[in-house]
């Protein structure tokens, strides 16, 4: 299959043109966030506080990563169930810009309503394959809620981080179509 | 009597924790290349590569196979001609689940508190159960549980009269539910009998048999292999993207029941079977 490759930030145009099962990889910043992290910088929204980090245009990796060993820039760094966030992320998206995020599992249908709207991007990494990923994290750094642990907002350079795409901008749902070819 | 000092507990746990989280056994290496010979779909074919790729570079370079190193759950066979010293079993065994998660720089994702939700910062506690067998011998074995595949996990109490029919469509409605979640191609435990916890326990403990191994009464064996077939037909497929192959395994472990009661548990296990054991 032919590999899509892409950098960020991801411009409309880009996304637009990027359909649900195809393979991409992806080069340059995106940022991590899971459960606790999402929760924060939802309440920190709602209260009118000052974000910790400028989501718009940005992409989102669900990702609470192993502690690195020495030596490394990243443990092992798989993808998180995306669904634990769905309460969080249409917000992300029409509020704060969000343009893509980077997970696994199925979206609500509040999201993908998001994500048609404001044409945003939903990609599925490998799940259960961290030590494979982490090697196409060039480098992470805390930026935000270090107190979280495992769940604190990191910035990541990726290099051809491989994905694919499973809700495209028109909410195109790779899951749904690759079961629909295969169920008897 | 025979005398285990808690020292040799603590540091066999140590070790078992590192070996589970980055060293996938044989059993699974077995099933990853008869699926990837059986599934239809190219995409899945190359996850399930990607999957091996994954697990081979974990073992050489002791970088856990998965993020998510789980909660240890640990499972103790103790014989009942041993006398533990130094110390208190469990004490010994969270102290060695302590040690290997720090020292193999594996997650710790264990929080204080259902709600308050505060991470204890070494994994621990663990999950321990301890059976109580013949014998001066004890054996450890540590299986780390992540997240993703336990939360799609369920019980159900059945009616007598759904039957055999009634269980697989149960196991099946939950298979369905999990979908992608739980990072296929999954082995599905089924616990089945007993009451409402014991179902649970067999149900976890069914996740220990190795891959490929049938359960030894016939009736039992038949309903493992008809479950696989009926899940492998979902069309769900590896990471849920769409194939042949949505299970590795179906292990169903049964135990005597009430009249009144038909217990099913399904306890889902990711793609990577991961579980380590040591004899002392």
């Amino acid at each position: 299959m032919t590999v899509i490759r892409l950098t960020t930030p991801l411009s409309l145009e880009v996304i637009q043109k990027l359909e649900a099962g195809e393979q991409v990889t992806l080069s340059g910043i995106i940022f991590t966030a899971r459960d606790a992290a999402h929760k924060k910088l939802v309440e920190t929204y709602r209260a009118g506080g000052k974000l910790p980090v400028d989501l718009e245009g940005q992409i989102i990796y669900y990702v609470g990563p192993c502690p690195p060993k020495p030596g490394k820039v990243i443990g092992s760094a798989g993808p998180t169930t995306s669904g634990r966030m769905d309460p969080y992320t249409p917000l992300l998206i029409r509020q704060l810009g969000l343009k893509g995020m980077i997970g696994k599992g199925n979206r609500s249908p509040e999201v993908v309503e998001a994500i048609k709207e404001k044409g945003a991007v939903y990609f599925l990494a490998l799940g259960g394959a961290g030590a494979l990923l982490a090697q196409r994290i060039k480098k992470a750094e805390i930026v935000a809620y270090e107190e979280l642990g495992p769940e604190a907002i990191y910035r990541l350079e990726v290099e051809d981080f491989p994905l694919i795409v499973g809700i495209d901008s028109r909410g195109q749902n790779a899951y749904l179509m690759g079961k629909a070819r295969y169920s008897k | 009597m025979r005398n285990i000092h808690v020292q040799d507990i603590i540091n066999a746990v140590e070790g078992l924790c590192i070996e589970a989280c980055t060293t996938l056994p044989a059993d699974w290496w077995k099933a990853t290349e008869e699926a990837i010979s059986r599934e239809e779909s190219p995409l899945g074919k190359d996850i399930l590569r990607l999957l091996q790729e994954n697990a081979s570079l974990a073992a050489s370079t002791g970088e856990a196979i998965c993020q998510d190193t789980g909660m240890a759950v640990v499972f103790v066979e103790l014989g009942q001609d041993v006398h533990i010293e130094g110390g208190s079993l469990y004490e010994a065994i969270n102290e060695g689940v302590r040690r290997g998660y720090t020292k193999g720089y594996l997650r710790k994702s264990v929080v204080n508190d259902p709600l308050i939700r505060r991470n204890t910062g070494d994994n621990t506690p663990a999950i321990i159960h301890v059976e109580l067998v013949p014998g001066s011998g004890l054996r450890i074995t540590v299986a780390p549980k992540g997240g993703g595949s336990e939360n799609c996990s369920a019980l159900k109490m059945l009616r007598p009269a759904d039957g055999r029919e009634g269980v697989i469509r149960y196991v099946l409605e939950v298979v369905e539910a999990a979908g992608a979640n739980p990072c296929p191609p999954i082995t599905v435990g089924v616990g089945l009998g007993g009451n409402f916890e014991m179902a649970a326990l067999l149900a976890k403990k069914a996740l220990l048999r190795p891959l490929g191994k049938r359960h030894p009464e016939a009736h039992i064996a038949e309903l493992e292999r008809e479950i696989l077939e009926r899940i492998n037909h979902t069309g769900i497929g590896p990471q849920g993207l769409g194939g042949r192959i949505t299970a590795l395994d179906v292990h169903v472990e049964t135990y005597p029941t009430h009249i009144t009661s038909l217990p099913v548990a399904v306890n889902i296990q990711c793609h990577a079977t991961r579980h380590a054991e040591a004899l002392l």
